[in-house]
């Protein structure tokens, strides 16, 4: 059997450990971009316009019937490309490459966003009606009725849906070591190969990632306790 | 877009190879991990409390970190200290101990116990007590109580959420194409190093992967409406 002294975990806790900082910042970045997507996709999924429902419920639909991997990994390649076709339609001069970090992220962002925008779309069909025309009645902006009403009261029909999307999504975050991006996993499959001592430094990895997603759960539960200051108690 | 390598027999068996190879990832594990699923709440509900710790423990591990993870954590990490044990080559077990399909069932397997068993769990405590207590005082046994009553009901409270773990147990395949299981990924990798085609063979097995979701989902949903004890008004009980 391995045993701790030379199975290379001290020399490798340096790269794991700015492996998971890059993992905690990629993850992230991302939820806040998919929730700006979420709230963007669940805002035309219940817009008046046909073609802005139909644009988002194509999103959506294809998002969630395809594996994230499947997807990471077209998306990832196809994104450098539309890039690139993009600025040249711009008639910007020469090509750009887009850092493997935005990459991931933009692709990660897309993804949980189409799971985002189907829990905001529910959580804003749960606010009664009456509450909406009520703020209509005070000549409320449609950006004051945002920010005054909808936002606070689908907040916390939304948050559960909202938790299990980060912690979907801090684990998703190794699925992009399939396309080579150096985060906590991709790390932890480098020093396992180089040192031959899989099972400690997977086992580690695992430890590592448990302890993001059980700090996210406290984290996620004062969050509920906050914005559900004001409604009676359960 | 060029999809002339269609015509070609060999990558056609590639794919077909994969399909099968992907469904029977999806139905063994599924019903393996359904049993696992089950156990796993019971021994949190009514268990002896060792197990139930035992069991809550499993959970939360395998539900707080990546299942690609898992799978080489099972395959690289626990695969490779397997040959340290004396005379396991000799057993007959060892072919299928060697194989990574093995390694992608017993992931996806556990992975759904996991999932699947807090669903089950959360239903089987949401059954009203008295249809319990009416069951034992029939006079049923603990066993009979299960799953004559207790189960059943359960199952029907949590169907569209079992629903939605079977499809993301199907999304969760294609990660055996990283232990170079042939999948349906796997296929279309092999495809794309042999065509130099980057696009094609990957948005083809999207499509194919949305089909099989739509049929799933529509299969599921036929599975809930026809399910014994549903009201038939209002679609889902309760």
């Amino acid at each position: 059997m391995e045993t701790f002294g030379s199975s290379g975990l001290l020399e490798w806790t340096g790269p794991i450990l700015s492996g998971a900082l890059v993992t905690i910042q990629m993850a992230i970045a991302a939820y806040l971009i998919g929730l700006v997507l979420g709230l963007l996709g669940a805002t035309a999924k219940l817009s008046g316009s046909r073609a802005l429902k139909g644009l988002a419920t194509g999103y959506t639909t294809i998002v969630r019937a395809v594996p994230e991997l499947l997807l990471i990994i077209i998306l990832y390649y196809s994104g450098q490309q539309a890039l690139n076709a993009l600025l040249q339609w711009l008639e910007v001069e020469g090509t750009y490459d887009i850092s493997g970090f935005a990459a991931a992220i933009a692709v990660l962002a897309v993804v949980e966003g189409a799971y985002l925008t189907e829990i905001f779309r529910g959580a804003i069909l749960a606010i009664p009606r009456g509450h909406i025309e009520a703020a209509d009645a005070f000549g409320m902006t449609r950006r004051q009725r945002f920010r005054r009403i909808i936002l606070p009261e689908m907040l916390p029909n939304a948050l559960s849906g909202m938790s299990n999307i980060w912690l979907i999504l801090v684990k998703d975050t190794a699925l992009v070591s399939v396309v080579g991006f150096q985060e906590l996993f991709f790390t932890t499959q480098q020093a396992a190969a180089s040192t031959r001592s899989y099972f400690i430094f997977y086992a580690a990895a695992g430890v590592i990632y448990l302890l993001m997603t059980m700090t996210s759960n406290v984290f996620f539960n004062r969050v509920e306790r906050r914005v559900r200051r004001g409604q009676p108690g359960v | 877009m060029d999809y002339a390598w269609l015509t070609n027999p060999v990558y056609l068996e590639y794919l077909w190879e994969g399909f099968i190879n992907t469904m029977i990832l999806l139905v063994v594990s599924g019903v393996l991990g359904f049993a696992l699923a089950i156990t796993l709440a019971l021994s949190q509900i009514s268990g002896p409390r060792p197990l139930a710790w035992l069991a809550r423990g499993i959970t939360t591990v395998v539900r707080g970190t990546p299942l690609l993870l898992q799978l080489f954590f099972f395959y690289d990490g626990v695969g490779r200290l397997l040959p340290q044990i004396e005379g396991i080559r000799e057993m007959w077990i060892w072919p299928i101990l060697r194989d990574p399909f093995f390694y992608g069932i017993l992931t996806f397997t556990v992975s759904v116990g996991a999932y699947a068993g807090e669903v089950i769990r959360g239903a089987m405590l949401s059954v009203p007590r008295g249809e319990l207590e009416a069951a034992r005082a029939f006079g049923m046994s603990r066993f009979k109580i299960l799953y004559r009553i207790w189960l059943p009901h359960a199952i029907q409270i949590c169907l569209p959420t079992l629903t939605g773990e079977i499809i993301l147990l199907l999304k969760s395949v294609p990660l055996v194409s990283t232990i170079a299981v042939m999948d349906l990924l796997q296929a279309a990798n092999i495809v794309r190093d042999e065509t130099f085609l980057v696009y094609e063979p990957l948005l083809l097995i999207a499509g194919i992967y949305i089909a099989m979701t739509m049929v799933l989902t529509l299969g599921m949903r036929a599975v809930e409406r026809n399910f014994p004890g549903v009201r038939p008004a209002g679609g889902t009980a309760r």
